[in-house]
């Protein structure tokens, strides 16, 4: 067995399909008789459509047909019962006659060509009576009833009111969209009453379940294709209404149907990290230890179904505080439904907490990293349980070292680069790291090469690439000689990619499908005429194992033995097969508490004379177990660094409250990082095997790279400006002395 | 988009006879036509035209054919040296795939970037006249603070017209009625009761080429563009400024502000505010003033009064900085 494949900087082995063109997306798909749906978005927010009128769409060249509520038979919702079988939005398309966001479906043109259906999308009339919607938060109702997040220990508003030293602040993060490369698309293909769709999604089984229920028919009559995916960000974990609507096209036109959201839709009909608007107070002693974290948080939901982003889990776990309490309420609001968004709850939970920590900081001067540490948490205070690894500690301090931390004058203005002021912040980051259920097929084939697959898919993270690693860690077999296929839902059932669990579920599975077929074939080794290792001697046969793809005698040198691949043919197999399911470890839940953390430092740049910031400097140091591949792990870590200057400096749908509208519905006016706004950017891992979460000791890296960046930076324009930037994301007008006007 | 008849033009007389839409690098007109914004009956595809030369003229100055593309009229060693300014705006715009389709001629001609111009089912005045305008009461950080009306605050977007404005540039153009030359001072209109009206041109009237005229030597120039990222964003404010010195002496300046204005922005007040004055940070300061005096910030643009003011003293700063001179 050798070791070194597992950690090393791996290339992927999808990376010359992607780069050639040549791996298929799902509208890459080209089916026979392939027909196009357009949908026609509702540009209301809050009406009932009175009339569709179609008439004179229908009679365009190439048109197939024009489904609206009303034409249309309804389909079933989703039972989201059954542990995967979750739909974006659990009001499936054409439901009823009500409008309740902007960029809502509304209708569907199916035609022969994409440019047929456009055109003809373009003429259908739709006649509102329209009411006034409700877009901003500043004009929703009052939260009604109980809480939907509460918790409490101690006596956090007791312990507020006695802290020499307190924090009150109100921080809002705006609706933010993920907008992967690739738009969400669906190609829906019916053949008798079973259902092929090709798609892009984070998820193939969970997209199975729900078209299964959504389109009445048996779980198995649905196949779901993923091999590849343009990103999701959290917002492909869920089929969208897109996809009913090309399953519901493709049964009316008897045709396959490709429907593809246009990047406008994007920003309306996908879902949305939703706003928060959080509400910090933090109490302390007067040499910084925490007394009082009161955490509350409002957060706009969708008209048409609940989705909770759990911001104030974090501020329970992170510091050692007796007194903790938080509380999260819903409004609702004429906007899409908001979804999982890459570091869910966390990213957004850790912008008000770190944010309101280096205010307390400031006013305690206090370096804002010995006040983190002077409140360290040695077990996880929200559950008293022990961390099954945490070096946090070591984080920090590497993470200064190398940052320079120690040359850094607290005083507000006081560095300079030339004619430049220079600002640093930092950041504790942090996710928690989980396990689910996978089952893994692993082939070793008589033509010397392997086969691992899996109905988990690659969503661009490196996934097929780690499963070769594994494959190849416990057979020898090399990288090139491990095919790997994923994202299709007739292969042994695997996890969805999110929340950073997925290498950490499929590893031990992997493993040990892996084993299975080695102990298969070595055991073939023995009973096989032709093979070296034969033997009639059942009571004490010779110990085999295999090493670079070699079987051999335990105890003799590897290149004694034979290729793998001559047992098989000896035995003329084409093929054995191992097959495992693993899940997740209930035991060592119950004994440990699983996150990984990390530490974020960042650097801001500011001409004051021309109130230009930029960031010029970033390094985050991460504790995430072992890492697996070192070059997609860091690529994961600094993509998400650069999402996260996106988050401080960027983003943000603008929504008007007119129409509700999200007026820079594109990739000109919805301004995201170019190249020419990331600095150079340095990951670091700090490497301690979690071996409580499984034997590779790996947990997931995809996300934490992203929770601490907003505050390190805005912490940094502070240092930099005197500005504090409570309101994501920072804009110019903070620093040129107005008031800056906001519209949420 | 609506279908429309797609004609290739071989002449410059056969592209005015013709009588339609002309179609240069296309970034800005099919992408409103995709839009349903601009619905041309008939589209005119003008890159067959003999309009891409640029040449240096004998007696100094510039001669910039309407289909020279702003990748290489930026990148130009003439342009480089001698009109800093036009190179610099030109760089800053947009992104290099749009720089190497965008056109001289189409640049000038670009539409506002405004959220409710581009989409059919807002009030606009400068796309259907008489509806209104959604942005006064909209969300209007994007808009100008100088040159608006009552009925339009779109702002122009072009950098490149904005730096051709302190070059002085003249506008060369053929149409049903002949030849013309028109300074591009007097080219734009401001808005008024008429934004659909934008320019002077008349209905298939053809931009042949532009020309600047020679800068007297030891002339600066510079353009300054602001904005919230670093690349791929419409100013928020810029200033071009083309100066001479004598000693600390101002000699001769033109100033020109973008991304604040419902044109591109000459702005004689500034200027006089320094010409005959010494380059000092004070003088600059009274010349941004002067500038920025008839501006009427919206509910979410005042704080561009306050940029496009420090966009231009640095500029100023920059181009009159007495370790750049030679
Ligand atoms: C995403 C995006 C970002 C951008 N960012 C910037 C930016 O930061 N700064 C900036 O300055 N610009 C920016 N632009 C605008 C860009 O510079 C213009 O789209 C481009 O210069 C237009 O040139 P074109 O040749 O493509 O014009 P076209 O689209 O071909 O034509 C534009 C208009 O001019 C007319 N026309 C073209 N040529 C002639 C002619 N010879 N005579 C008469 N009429 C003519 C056309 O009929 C049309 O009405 C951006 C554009 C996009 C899409």
């Amino acid at each position: 067995m050798s070791t070194s494949i597992i950690g090393a900087a791996v290339n992927r082995i999808d990376g010359p399909l992607k780069v050639s063109g040549a791996a298929q997306y799902a509208v890459d798909y080209t089916l026979e008789n392939l027909a196009y749906g357009v949908g026609v978005p509702s540009t209301v927010a809050n009406a009932r459509v009175v009339r569709v009128d179609a008439g004179e769409a229908e009679h365009m060249p190439g048109v197939l047909a024009v489904l609206y509520h009303g034409n249309t038979p309804p389909l079933y919702r989703p039972a989201e019962q059954l542990e995967h079988s979750r739909a974006g939005e659990i009001r499936p398309p054409f439901e009823d006659d009500q409008v309740y966001y902007y960029g809502q479906f509304v209708a569907l043109v199916i035609a022969s060509t994409l440019e047929q259906a456009q055109a003809a999308a373009d003429r259908v009339r739709v006649q509102y009576d329209v009411r006034k919607p409700v877009v901003l938060l500043s004009e929703a109702a009052k939260p009604q009833g109980p809480p939907r997040v509460h918790s409490s220990r101690g006596d956090a508003a007791g312990a507020f009111a006695s802290a020499a030293v307190t924090i009150d602040e109100t921080y809002t993060i705006p609706v933010e969209v993920h907008n992967p490369m690739e738009m969400h698309a669906t190609i829906a293909h019916w053949q008798g009453d079973k259902l092929t769709l090709c798609v892009t999604t984070q998820g193939v089984m969970n997209y199975q379940k729900v078209l299964a229920e959504v389109m009445g028919v048996p779980l198995e009559n649905v196949r779901v294709i993923s091999p590849f995916c343009g990103s999701g960000f959290g917002g492909k974990l869920f089929p969208w209404p897109e996809s009913m609507l090309a399953a519901l096209g493709a049964q009316h036109v008897k045709r396959p149907v490709r429907v593809q959201v246009p990047r406008s839709m994007m920003f309306t009909t996908v879902g949305n990290r939703p706003l928060t608007r959080q509400r910090m107070r933090i109490g302390a002693t007067a040499d910084g230890k925490l007394v009082s974290i009161r955490h509350d948080v409002v957060q706009p939901m969708s008209m048409v179904d609940e989705y909770v982003e759990y911001c104030t889990g974090v501020t329970t776990m992170l510091y050692e505080c007796p007194n903790v309490e938080t509380r999260q309420d819903l409004v609702r609001l004429n906007v899409g439904t908001p979804t999982p968004m890459r570091g869910p709850g966390i990213v957004p939970g850790l912008f008000p907490l770190e944010s309101a920590l280096d205010e307390l900081a400031v006013k305690l001067e206090m370096d804002p990293i010995a006040l983190r540490l002077k409140n360290y948490a040695e077990t996880d205070p929200s559950s008293n349980l022990p961390w099954s690894s945490k070096h946090l500690r070591e984080c920090c301090q590497t993470g200064a070292e190398r940052f320079g931390w120690a040359k850094r004058n607290p005083k507000i203005g006081s560095m300079r680069q030339g004619d430049e002021i220079l600002g640093w912040g930092m950041s504790t980051a942090t996710w928690h790291a989980g396990r689910g259920g996978a089952t893994v097929r692993v082939r070793l084939n008589a033509d010397g090469t392997a086969r691992a697959s899996c109905a988990t898919q690659d969503i661009g993270t490196g996934t097929y690439t780690i499963f070769a690693q594994v494959v190849s860690d416990r057979t020898g077999i090399v990288l090139d000689k491990v095919q790997v296929v994923l994202g299709d839902s007739t292969l042994p059932p695997g996890p969805t990619s999110g929340g950073s669990t997925t290498t950490a579920t499929v590893l031990p599975a992997i493993a040990k499908a892996t084993d299975q077929a080695v102990q298969r074939l070595l055991e073939a080794a023995l009973i096989t005429p032709g093979s070296p290792f034969f033997t009639e001697d059942r009571a004490s046969p010779p110990k085999l194992a295999m090493t670079n793809g070699w079987v051999h005698e335990v105890d003799k040198s590897w290149n004694s033995g034979v290729p793998f691949d001559e047992i098989l043919i000896a035995r003329r197999l084409a093929a054995l097969e191992g097959e495992a399911t693993t899940g997740p470890d209930m035991a060592a839940q119950e004994h440990y508490s699983f996150h990984s953390f990390g530490a974020q430092f960042m650097e801001v740049a500011w001409d004051p004379g021309i109130a230009r910031l930029r960031v010029t400097r970033g390094l985050t140091v991460i504790d995430a177990g072992r890492i697996i591949n070192r070059k997609a792990g860091s690529n994961q870590i600094l993509g998400a660094v650069v999402m996260g200057i996106g988050m401080a400096m960027f983003e943000e749908a603008i929504y008007d409250p007119r129409t509700g509208k999200p007026i820079n519905n594109n990739f000109a006016d919805y301004l995201v990082a170019t190249n020419a706004d990331v600095p150079k950017l340095e990951c670091i891992f700090v490497e301690y095997p979690d071996y409580h979460l499984n034997e590779y000791g790996a947990r997931g890296i995809g996300e934490i790279g992203l929770a601490g960046v907003a505050p390190a930076l805005t912490m940094a324009i502070h240092h930099a400006t005197g500005v504090r930037v409570r309101t994501l994301p920072f804009r110019m007008e903070d620093v040129l002395g107005g008031e800056r006007a906001t519209i949420v | 988009m609506q279908e429309f008849r797609y004609r290739q033009a071989k002449t410059v007389e056969g592209a005015v006879r013709a009588g339609g839409t002309y179609l240069a690098g296309g970034t800005t007109l099919v992408d409103l036509m995709k839009l349903n914004v601009l619905q041309p009956a008939t589209v005119i595809d003008v890159n067959p035209l003999p309009l891409a030369q640029l040449e240096a003229l004998p007696g100094g100055g510039l001669r910039i054919g309407a289909m020279v593309r702003n990748s290489d009229l930026a990148n130009h060693p003439v342009v480089k040296q001698q009109y800093a300014v036009l190179s610099e705006a030109l760089l800053s715009g947009a992104s290099p795939q749009l720089r190497n389709m965008a056109t001289t001629g189409g640049n000038l001609l670009q539409k506002t970037r405004c959220y409710y111009y581009r989409d059919t089912n807002y009030a606009c005045n400068k796309r259907q006249p008489g509806s209104g305008c959604s942005a006064i009461d909209g969300y209007n950080r994007i808009h100008a603070v100088l040159g608006g009306s009552a009925d339009c605050v779109a702002t122009h977007p072009s950098d490149m017209a904005v730096a051709m404005m302190a070059l002085e540039a003249t506008v060369h153009t053929q149409g049903p009625q002949g030849e013309r030359a028109i300074a591009l001072k007097d080219f734009y209109l401001l808005p008024g009761t008429t934004p659909d009206k934008e320019n002077v041109l008349e209905p298939g009237e053809l931009i042949t080429h532009v020309t600047l005229p020679p800068l007297q030597s030891g002339t600066r120039s510079h353009y300054l563009k602001l904005r919230d990222r670093a690349q791929y964003e419409f100013a928020l404010a810029s200033a071009a400024v083309v100066v001479r010195l004598r000693g600390r002496h101002i000699e001769r300046v033109r100033i020109a502000l973008g991304g604040v204005a419902t044109r591109p922005w000459r702005s004689p007040e500034a200027e006089r505010a320094l010409e005959g004055r010494e380059a000092t940070m004070e003088n600059f300061r009274k010349a941004a003033d002067a500038a920025m005096t008839g501006a009427k910030p919206l509910k979410y643009n005042a704080f561009k009064v306050e940029l496009a003011k420090r966009a231009l003293v640095r500029a100023l700063e920059t181009t009159t900085q007495t370790e750049r001179a030679g």
